[in-house]
């Protein structure tokens, strides 16, 4: 009898969470963007074209001290001894550099002291994205920065994090209020002449997140950072400083999304995070840019830098990304493991679907002993889209018996699609082990006559089997990403004529 | 006298412009249970393959009738719905998706879907018991990694979730060991009641011991030589099949 109610009990268990998902899922399965709505509201917006006035009225409209001025400056000059990058497995036009708008931001108020203040159509573009910001609706145990066009808007939860001295607030406000830690970190990971676009985003950032971490606090809920197109002809260049002190934990949530226009957007932000030692820091993106039309017109331009630097002993960054949107993805969020068993993790999935490319994978450098990291990544092409996985490995001489796990695994759905796949390997000393897996497959017809035969339409075999080749990645995300996550790729492989 | 719930009217299909099947015709009434016996490569999992509409092979004339309703030219779910049902040969792996996922979305495709869903959860465990089946089983990926017995335990499991008024299964007891059959073939006799149209296709007698059947068909070269009640299937037990092939020897020559 007793076995009896334990068993029941398990199958509740296994069941529940997968039931909701279910249910959430359903009829979702369209395959439109649905985020492609644009708010209407004023917009302080600076004249496109960038030199070094340009910096100068950004800098200014943040009220920045004199040294982030110059690092700014600084960065511009190093930009322009630089050349646009072009060795990406992606083929795009040239990219007019001073026809951009490199500041936009809801007219006002840039930093609202309260929700009151918040255009009301703000309140109302997030809540349309499944974010609401208002006290009663709020996400539970999610703490939000909202990022809308140049500026943060609002961060919720503040005051309770202040409360266990957890620093989350807008980078604007940190530069106003802990400017001795931005000065301190601010470029330690990434520095201004580290790539073309880093250099760029150093010199006309505008905002994003950052957060601290103080010792011994294990953050309560996740931190999140929505980011949020909507201004014409804007590029976003938002930057992300994640520090967490040691023997800290946090949970780190990023989204994006953008309306759909024709003509294609830039964002080119730079996230850094550090961890000291024995802090685990677990970053997790969704990103959903609008990938473009059918025909391959618009569509962001997502040229983002991501580094982790795993600075203390026994410190640990994991990043899980979940690539859906974009014209073209471009980037490698990154592990740099200085500490001795410090622990990098990559998990990654990249849809391109339509005419996207991605190219996008991983470096996880082992500097310390007994260093460790591991990268799982799923590659999906489908349509006419093309999917490269590139990623390396550098096991350095100081990091004696480290280790590295690679499986780069693609999927590819019709006949028009690409899938790539260039790992680098270069180990320097005798005592570290590699593995590397592989695979390379498409969505068998007879998988397809398999699901269908029991009833399962085609396009929802299609997302089943595609879910599944996911199903590695979408654990490493927490349960309300993980739903999302679901939901986007079934959305992004729903097309009856990608199997034509 | 009840109608028939299953109706094959002069089958005929192509794999890439072959004919391998050459013209069937069978009526099931519900509650019946026919089986389809022959030697290798005469056609028989053709048959059952083209009847749920997998996609290399293309039925060229004939009408396949479920309950009254001519399902030929519906898709592969479509038929599904309407009530069809195989049991695959080899079932295929589908990592990353858990049998329970597999199933609930299985349910919810059916016209019922809604209401049946709602039971899901205990009908699952009623039939984890019938096939003496862990419950375990429910969070691992669809034949991922599965033995042969499990594989087929999975198809019947499933067969019982989604309640075919058609139930075909292709080759069930092959790769089961003696226990392995005992239990599906247990599974099988309850699922399959009397509102239920059962065509088991399979090579040897030996499943016959446990689900009996109440019609034998016997295939070659694609056409139905001989049927008959079930001592038919013992006496192909005793004799193999070649006493048949002499029977029809224009056919032969037709090869």
């Amino acid at each position: 009898m007793t076995d009896d109610i334990q068993q029941e009990k398990n199958i509740n268990e296994i069941d529940d969470p997968e039931l909701e998902k279910v249910k959430r899922i359903e009829d979702e399965i369209t395959g439109e963007y649905k985020y492609g709505f644009t708010t209407d509201i004023e917009e302080d917006r600076i004249p496109p074209g960038l030199n070094e006035d340009i910096i100068r009225i950004i800098s200014a409209k943040k009220n920045e001290p004199e040294w982030l001025t110059e690092w700014r400056l600084d960065a511009f000059r190093t930009w322009q001894t630089m050349k646009e990058p072009r060795w990406c497995n992606c083929t795009y036009n040239e990219i007019d550099y001073q026809g951009i708008t490199y500041y936009t931001a809801p007219k006002n108020t840039p930093q609202y002291q309260s929700l009151d203040e918040v255009d009301p159509e703000i309140l109302k573009t997030y809540e349309k994205l499944g974010i609401p910001l208002e006290e009663t609706k709020r996400l539970l145990n999610v703490a939000v920065d909202a990022v809308f066009d140049s500026v943060s808007v609002v961060t919720t939860f503040k005051d309770k994090l202040e409360e266990l001295g957890i620093i989350f607030c807008s980078f604007s406000e940190a530069v106003q209020e802990h400017p001795e830690l931005v000065r301190k970190y601010l470029g330690s990971v990434v520095p201004t002449n580290d790539n073309y676009y880093a250099a760029l985003n150093a010199a006309v950032f505008s905002d994003g997140s950052f957060c601290y971490i103080p010792k011994n606090v294990r953050s309560p809920m996740d931190l999140s950072t929505y980011f949020r197109i909507n201004a014409v002809n804007t590029g976003q260049f938002e930057r992300t400083l994640l520090i967490a002190d040691e023997g800290s934990y946090v949970s780190y949530l990023e989204g994006c999304s953008a309306p759909m226009r024709d003509e294609n957007q830039l964002h080119a932000a730079v996230v850094e995070l550090i961890a000291h030692d024995d802090a685990e820091i677990k970053y997790s993106t969704i990103q959903n840019w609008y990938p473009g039309d059918d025909e391959g017109k618009g569509g962001i331009y997502n040229f983002v830098t991501k580094r982790g630097h795993c600075k203390g002993k026994n410190s640990k960054i994991s990043w899980t990304q979940v690539e859906t949107g974009s014209a073209i993805t471009w980037k490698y969020p990154s592990c740099i493991l200085e500490g001795d068993n410090s622990i990098g993790d990559f998990y990654s999935v990249a849809v391109t679907n339509k005419y996207q490319q991605a190219d996008t994978g991983t470096k996880m450098i082992h500097i310390g002993k007994n260093t460790t990291s591991k990268i799982v990544s799923k590659g999906i092409s489908a349509g006419h889209g093309r999917n490269t996985y590139r990623g390396q490995v550098k096991i350095m001489n100081s990091a004696e018996n480290s280790r590295n796990f690679s499986q780069c695994d693609s999927m590819m759905i019709g006949g028009e699609c690409e899938a790539n796949t260039f790992p680098t390997i270069d180990v320097r000393n005798n005592s570290s082990t590699m593995e590397h897996e592989a695979y390379t497959g498409k969505v068998g017809e007879e998988q397809l006559f398999y699901l269908m035969s029991r009833g399962i339409e085609e396009e929802e075999a299609v997302a089943l089997i595609v879910t599944g080749f996911c199903a590695d990645i979408f654990k490493q995300l927490p349960l309300e990403f993980s739903v999302e996550a679901v939901r986007l790729i079934e959305a992004c492989v729903a097309f009856p004529d990608t199997l034509g | 006298m009840s109608k028939p719930l299953f109706e094959i009217k002069d089958i005929h299909v192509n794999i890439e412009d072959k004919e391998v099947v050459k013209g069937i015709n069978i009526k099931i009434l519900p509650g019946e249970k026919h089986a389809i016996m022959g030697p290798n490569g005469s056609g028989k999992s053709s048959l059952v393959n083209a009847l749920m509409g997998h996609p290399n092979y293309e039925i060229t004339e004939g009408e396949i009738i479920v309950d009254g309703k001519n399902v030929t030219d519906l898709e592969t779910n479509e038929r599904a719905r309407e009530g069809m049902f195989l049991g695959m040969q080899y079932p295929l792996a589908i990592p990353g998706v858990t049998v329970s996922n597999f199933l609930r979305t299985a349910v919810k495709s059916h016209p019922d879907g809604e209401a049946r869903v709602k039971t899901f959860r205990k009908d699952l465990k009623r039939h984890f018991k019938v096939l003496e089946i862990d419950e375990s089983f429910a969070t691992r990926y669809v034949n991922d990694g599965f033995s042969g017995g499990e594989k087929k335990r999975l198809e019947i499991l499933q067969m019982g979730i989604l309640r075919p008024k058609v139930a075909m299964l292709d080759e069930t007891d092959s790769g089961l060991d003696i226990d392995a059959l005992q239990v599906v073939s247990k599974g099988i006799n309850e699922f399959c009641d009397e509102n239920v149209a059962l065509l088991m296709v399979t090579h040897y007698q030996r499943m016959l011991n446990y689900v009996n059947p109440s019609h034998i068909h016997v295939f070659m070269n694609g056409e139905i030589v001989k049927s008959g009640g079930p001592e038919l299937a013992l006496e192909l037990e005793e004799k193999g099949y070649d006493w048949l092939q002499k029977d029809v020897p224009e056919k032969v020559e037709a090869q």
